[in-house]
């Protein structure tokens, strides 16, 4: 019992990186755009977070220069994508690969040191909560944040007129532009905004959860979080379950190390896809026109249910 | 004057490249001429060195080739890797069989074609996905990956296991009998880059020269104009995407038969990806794919040699040719501007 709560508070804390990555993209794909680097930025920002925080032995400095980092990535991809109107993809796929290699050769003289970290911060009182209180409240700063981001980007693209804004432009950019809207000034703000997540995300890694630097740190982790975001469909709950299941499946597949029945455990950390690209095949079929008008002969709670599920990607994602 | 420019802004862009990659290495203390010295001519010093620059170059050109045909048809199939590697493990599947005595022969041919089929199929399924369910084939690509790779890993450290002990290092290795030959006593399988050379052929001629690569580069262009003229623009789409997938396969198999002698999780380790850097590069002009394979695999090579000579780390020459890709897009954007 002890050990599974000890668990699902490592799934917790496992799980910080990955919902900041995972709202950054959110932001700036909702925008329509795609920042593909994901993967290198989070190392170059993590890398430089670290280095900054072992030179001058604080760490909020190292999250400062992390996000910073991931900003200026960002801001590349935005200027190339937006401004230049290059393929988003491709320009998102050579940062990806450049930033990976330019964090390995920048962050050489780091490599194995020993550096500043971010230090537990239990919250008086509510860490003494039986279950919750160790799965919830007795983490660090960085980790509170994350819990707290995921309802607050949730409130702020639902709730606000800037969300508002933010979901028109990835929709339908030429009824906003019409409006008055600035979209382009728009899509660098979300495509930014979101590269500061992503920063923030890499020096998570580099400077709490695993802390220190190596070649290719966390390599992979940026394309995970891309296909989280898909898994998730755009929504910033089922992102929450989708990189909360992503890490209850890499827990398991390490508890599971002596399993009898055969299954070798590193494929239960890509079950996680399999799942994702069928979700995301239903989803989108489901959302199809062609298949709308076919439910609309179902009950009511049918109809519901399929228009609870269908959600598409944003329609100008990536134009 | 508009011919001067034409060639102008192409040669800033790589001069760009080189000169911010000399920065960050006289940053960080390195000589920068001595590291480029190495890089452009590292791989070519030893017969042992240019044999293995040859053995990267090929699968590098292959990935390189296939992904040429898909951007053709205006497809990004960032699924090469998991092609690659699910051709790997079809071949593997097929030479598991192989008992000395019997015809090796025989086995190298069933094991690529069948690498090819898989591969085929796997970025099949891509289209499929892409066409029937509308998820982007660069999210399905990506996905499927990871899947390659753990169906990889399943039978690496599943089924087909090393008797006592499953480790990273790979399968059981073939016998020796069942390695593509070597040429002296170098690692230079010789196969490889002929069958590499012998599909960059056929491609070459079916892109340029035949009514189908026409239709491809057509539907590629503007799928919906195509189909107006009655151009099958969806089945090219699918047909581009499997001969890329199939080509990818087969370089994954010629991995495990000639570099591997095993199934190793990661069959394609970041080949298909620097592939697709080449494709980029070439932008769907399958004339450059060869000598930019060639080059991309000279500096990757070169660059094992830094550690040891000039005690820096070999990813400069990730950076170097990221950089150069990135300026040659920034390039291309300029001049369609300037012609515009």
């Amino acid at each position: 019992m002890n050990q599974l709560v000890t668990d699902i508070a490592s799934v917790v804390a496992m799980s910080a990186p990955m919902l900041l990555a995972t709202m950054g993209i959110l932001l700036s794909e909702r925008a329509g755009v795609i920042n593909l680097s994901v993967d290198g930025s989070l190392l170059l920002a993590g890398m430089a977070g670290f280095a900054a925080a072992f030179l001058t032995g604080n760490v909020v400095v190292g999250f400062v220069i992390a996000a910073s980092v991931g900003a200026i990535v960002a801001a590349l991809v935005a200027y190339l994508g937006v401004t230049l109107k290059l393929s988003q993809t491709a320009v998102g796929f050579v940062l990806a690969l450049l930033c990976t290699d330019l964090s390995s050769f920048l962050g050489n003289p780091y490599v194995q040191k020993q550096g500043p970290a971010v230090t537990a911060w239990p919250i008086p009182g509510l860490a003494e909560v039986p279950f919750l209180g160790v799965v919830l409240f007795s983490h660090d700063v960085v980790i509170y944040f994350s819990l707290l981001l995921v309802p607050l980007i949730a409130y702020g693209l639902y709730k606000t007129r800037v969300g508002l804004i933010l979901r028109g432009v990835g929709e339908r950019p030429d009824a906003l532009y019409a409006r008055g809207i600035d979209v382009i000034k728009v899509r660098y703000l979300a495509v930014i905004a979101g590269g500061v997540l992503i920063g923030l995300a890499g020096a998570a890694y580099t400077l709490d959860l695993k802390q220190g630097w190596t070649y290719r740190h966390v390599a992979g982790t940026g394309w995970i979080a891309l296909a989280i975001v898909i898994f998730g469909a755009w929504r910033p709950w089922r992102i929450v379950v989708g990189s909360y299941l992503f890490a209850v499946l890499q827990t398991a597949s390490t508890r599971l190390q002596d399993n009898d029945w055969g299954v070798p455990t590193q494929v239960l950390q890509v079950a996680p896809f399999v799942v994702m690209i069928l979700v995301l095949a239903i989803v989108n079929s489901v959302a199809s026109p062609r298949f709308q008008r076919w439910i609309l002969d179902m009950p009511a709670p049918v109809q519901r249910f399929f228009r609870f599920i269908s959600s598409p990607a944003p329609a100008a994602l990536g134009k | 004057m508009k011919q001067l420019q034409s060639s102008f802004v192409p040669i800033a862009a790589i001069l760009s490249a080189i000169a911010l990659t000399s920065i960050l290495l006289l940053a960080y203390q390195v000589p920068a001429v001595d590291a480029l010295w190495l890089l452009f001519t590292g791989a070519l010093s030893t017969q042992n060195r240019m044999s293995d620059m040859l053995m990267l170059a090929s699968p590098l050109l292959l990935c390189a080739i296939g992904l040429t045909v898909s951007f053709a048809a205006g497809q990004y199939n960032l699924g090469i890797e998991g092609q690659m590697t699910i051709g790997g493990v079809a071949s593997m599947w097929v030479m598991r069989d192989y008992q000395v005595g019997d015809s090796v022969l025989m086995y190298w041919f069933v094991a690529i074609i069948v690498g090819f089929v898989a591969g085929m199929l796997w970025a099949t399924f891509i289209a499929l996905l892409k066409h029937y369910t509308r998820v982007s084939e660069i999210f399905a690509g990506l996905g499927l990956n990871f899947v390659a790779l753990g169906t990889s890993l399943y039978f690496v450290f599943g089924p087909w296991k090393r008797p006592g002990v499953a480790s990273m290092s790979g399968t059981e290795p073939l016998d020796e009998s069942a390695w593509l030959p070597t040429l002296d006593a170098t690692r230079l399988a010789w196969p490889t880059p002929i069958i590499a050379i012998g599909i960059l052929i056929i491609i070459w001629w079916v892109i340029r020269h035949t009514h189908w690569g026409l239709q491809v580069r057509a539907s590629g262009l503007s799928p919906l104009a195509s189909a107006r003229m009655g151009v099958p623009a969806v089945r090219r789409m699918f047909e581009a995407m499997a001969v890329s997938g199939g080509i990818a396969g087969v370089a994954g198999a010629l991995q495990v038969l000639g570099v591997y002698h095993a199934l190793v999780p990661n069959v394609a380790s970041g080949i298909g990806f620097l592939g697709l850097l080449v494709a980029l590069l070439a932008r769907a002009d399958i004339r450059w794919v060869a000598p930019l394979a060639l080059f991309f695999a000279i500096v990757t090579s070169g660059s094992i040699q830094l550690p040891l000579a000039l005690s820096t780390d070999s990813s400069i020459a990730g950076v170097l040719q990221g950089m150069l890709v990135l300026a040659m897009i920034i390039a291309r954007s300029i001049q369609r501007r300037g012609e515009a």
